[in-house]
């Protein structure tokens, strides 16, 4: 009553945007290189932050350009940090927004938004006798949480990486080895090629018997999701995967307007507006020219083309089209 | 409708490929849109806030004359900022780019008594679609005015100079009324429609809750100052109403602005909209702080070419879109605010009274029609 039409937030969120109540959010306080392309960015999470188990990811919105984007990225940090701190370690990758801007641009100080921490890529909570980490890439980052998490009795760990140098994590990975607290093989396959699932026996003699975490690119998971179940121990296998699917944009499409439960194909040069229309959804408008935003709508999957400025937009939680000057690229779905 | 079609000596290729160049101004603003404009729009926020927080926190010691002083000239530009800067500009959609469901024009509410979707529906649907054609576009008049030769007179126009003073004095509230188009429906048989009683029930509550903090809360928190907290919220209302009310009639009521028939606009290609919007728009001229509090509605011109680009922008696109009227030899109507709020005023007074003469356009193309 006394701030309406805004909220007393809206004026608290000027002067102290981490304190308990307020849409969660981050500081970051520091970005560390860990190798070429990857860094660690520590992050004070606000007083709402839950707390994580190792293991998890938290999404977490990032401006850039002024675009707020919005990616899942895997704790780093051990559960419970004693100065109350989240690290999460981004390896940036060809064309990406979000990457990129935390691994070679952001600055500490800046405000990030964040989401409760989810994900059931964790360990037990009575750890397993033996454990196995099978990992590429990036994919190391959920299981370090896990290491730096808890001490294990017996882990093996197989870590596919193009080089050495590309290892992240390397040194302290090295000092586990040293301290005996890990059995590691590395994989470059930059000079020997992708791992060959069936060289784990020859890796790993008893990988079959050990609970097994595998995080990686989608053909080292899909290998592996085979292989364990080829002989019937795939209830040993937990594995993350970190991109459900690449969007390949199109010219046209299937547009499924889910929240009425058509599907109809369109072509790429057809306004969503028109095509919605056409197919009986009760679609909001206005101009029909791009200028009111009478129309928008959230884009639930797929990708669609600014038939202005032949731009594309993929679906992301939170992203709106305008659908009076947007075409199908490819399938998609948007929620009317 | 003024005598002679000003764009008359253009051919239809040469609009369309006006169209293309302001296309690409457009394109050119959109990619290289980015950090520096959030952060502009995060700053303007931040600092409208602090400017309302700070000055009603002045207001509760009101009953001290330098306080209220300073308290409601505060308080008002703080209002203004709100309307025209920031809201205006927010629901127009031009920073839903950024993402930021707390800046963004489908979440956006502001300080004044219209609802803010019944405001876009009325204000980006209709008047920035059909802007300036007669019977199309309410802004031509509010539904209270006669702003155009061509516009029927009644003898209700008589009275139209008391009815924009009072329009100005209470403009939030004449806006409220404009969105529901209270004109039309008061109407018995279109007063029990169940729509229009949501939307009307909508209104009701908005305007509770703002009666309420400002002309309520505000002054009992103020304790002794009372009445002059009261006082102060009331004068600032007035100040952001008569500002605001100015800046909006120079958009589109100075002389040298074109109307447009219902029939002109059908089948209008991209390149005619744009010269409509060119045609039918009037800037404001001045200095960047005059820029500012008019919500860079001072560069209405730009504005109505390009609704959704962001208002910090407006300022660099004029020099190129003003190059552009003088390549096609149109007239860019701009002038000081008092010269254009005198302008306005006029045509105000002058259009009270029915036209004296026929039509001279009318005659004009009847003769050009003979001659060809």
């Amino acid at each position: 009553m006394v701030t309406t039409p805004l909220l007393p937030s809206d004026y608290l969120d000027l002067v102290s945007p981490l304190r308990a109540g307020a849409d969660l959010c981050g500081r970051i306080e520091a970005v560390r290189p860990e190798t070429g392309d990857a860094a660690t960015v520590v992050i004070r999470p606000g007083r709402g932050w839950r707390g994580h188990t190792a293991g998890q990811y938290v999404r977490i919105g990032v401006d850039v350009d002024g675009v707020r984007l919005w990616r899942a990225y895997s704790l780093t940090s051990p559960a419970h940090r004693q100065d109350g701190r989240i690290t999460i370690t981004v390896k940036a990758i060809p064309d990406g927004r979000v990457s990129n801007h935390l691994v070679r641009r952001a600055k500490p100080g800046t405000l990030v938004r964040l989401d409760q921490p989810t994900g059931d890529f964790v360990l037990s909570r009575t750890a397993p006798a033996k454990v196995f980490f099978l990992t590429a890439g990036s994919g190391i980052t959920p299981v370090m949480g896990m290491l730096r998490d808890r001490e294990l009795d017996d882990v093996v760990m197989v870590h596919c990486a193009p080089r050495p140098q590309d290892v992240i994590f390397r040194e302290e990975l090295h000092a586990l080895v040293a301290a005996g607290r890990l059995r590691l093989t590395e994989v470059h396959t930059a000079t020997d090629g992708v791992l060959d699932i069936a060289r784990l026996d020859e890796l790993v003699p008893d990988w079959a018997e050990r609970e097994t975490w595998a995080c990686g690119p989608t053909g080292l998971l899909d290998a592996a999701e085979d292989h364990w179940s080829e002989h019937g121990v795939q209830e040993r296998l937990h594995t993350e995967r970190f991109r459900p699917g690449v969007v390949v944009a199109g010219e046209g499409g299937e547009v499924t307007f889910s929240a009425s439960g058509r599907t109809v194909a369109a072509d790429g040069a057809t306004p969503l507006l028109d095509v919605g229309e056409e197919a009986g959804v009760l679609m909001p408008s206005g101009c029909r020219m791009g200028i009111c935003f009478g129309c928008v709508t959230p884009l639930k999957a797929g990708a669609v083309r600014d038939l202005r400025t032949g731009g594309i937009t993929e679906a992301e939680p939170g992203v709106l089209i305008q659908t009076c000057v947007s075409a199908a690229a490819g399938p998609c779905d948007i929620e009317r | 409708m003024t005598a002679i079609d000003p764009t008359a000596h253009l051919t239809a290729e040469q609009i369309e490929e006006l169209g293309r160049e302001l296309d690409a101004i457009r394109d050119e603003v959109i990619a290289d849109r980015g950090e520096k404009d959030a952060a502009y729009i995060r700053k303007v926020i931040a600092a409208q806030r602090k400017l309302e927080l700070v000055s009603r926190g002045v207001l509760l010691f009101s009953m001290f004359p330098p306080a209220w002083l300073l308290g409601t000239a505060g308080l008002s530009v703080a209002k203004i900022m709100d309307n025209m800067e920031i809201g205006h500009n927010v629901l127009h959609g031009q920073w839903d780019w950024m993402r930021d469901p707390k800046i963004h024009s489908t979440t956006w509410e502001w300080d004044h008594v219209s609802p803010s979707d019944q405001w876009k529906h009325s204000h980006n649907e209709l008047h920035h679609t059909y802007t300036n054609v007669i019977g199309k576009d309410n802004d031509l008049g509010y539904g209270i005015m006669r702003v155009d030769e061509d516009q029927k007179w009644h003898p209700f126009h008589l009275g139209q100079p008391l009815w924009n003073f009072l329009n100005a004095c209470f403009f939030e509230y004449g806006i409220a009324a404009y969105d529901l188009e209270l004109g039309k429906n008061l109407h018995k048989r279109r007063r029990r429609n169940p729509e229009f009683r949501t939307r009307a029930r909508a209104v009701g509550r908005k305007i509770r809750k703002q009666v309420l903090k400002d002309y309520v809360i505000h002054p009992l928190l103020s304790g002794p100052s009372f009445l002059t907290t009261l006082g102060a919220t009331f004068t600032a209302n007035l100040v952001r109403n008569l500002w605001t009310h100015s800046v909006i009639m120079c958009g589109h009521f100075p002389e040298g602005v074109q109307v447009f028939e219902r029939r002109s606009i059908e089948g209008e290609t991209r390149g005619q909209w744009y010269l409509r919007q060119m045609m039918g728009s009037a800037n404001i001229s001045g200095s960047k702080a005059m820029h500012f509090m008019t919500g860079n509605l001072s560069h209405q011109i730009e504005h109505h070419l390009f609704p959704d680009l962001p208002s910090n922008r407006y300022a660099e696109v004029a020099v190129k879109v003003r190059a552009l009227f003088e390549k096609y030899e149109l007239e860019y109507v701009t002038g000081p605010l008092p010269k254009q709020v005198f302008s306005a005023w006029h045509k105000v007074f002058r259009l009270a009274l029915p036209n004296r003469k026929p039509l001279v356009g009318t005659a004009d193309r009847e003769q050009e029609l003979v001659a060809a």
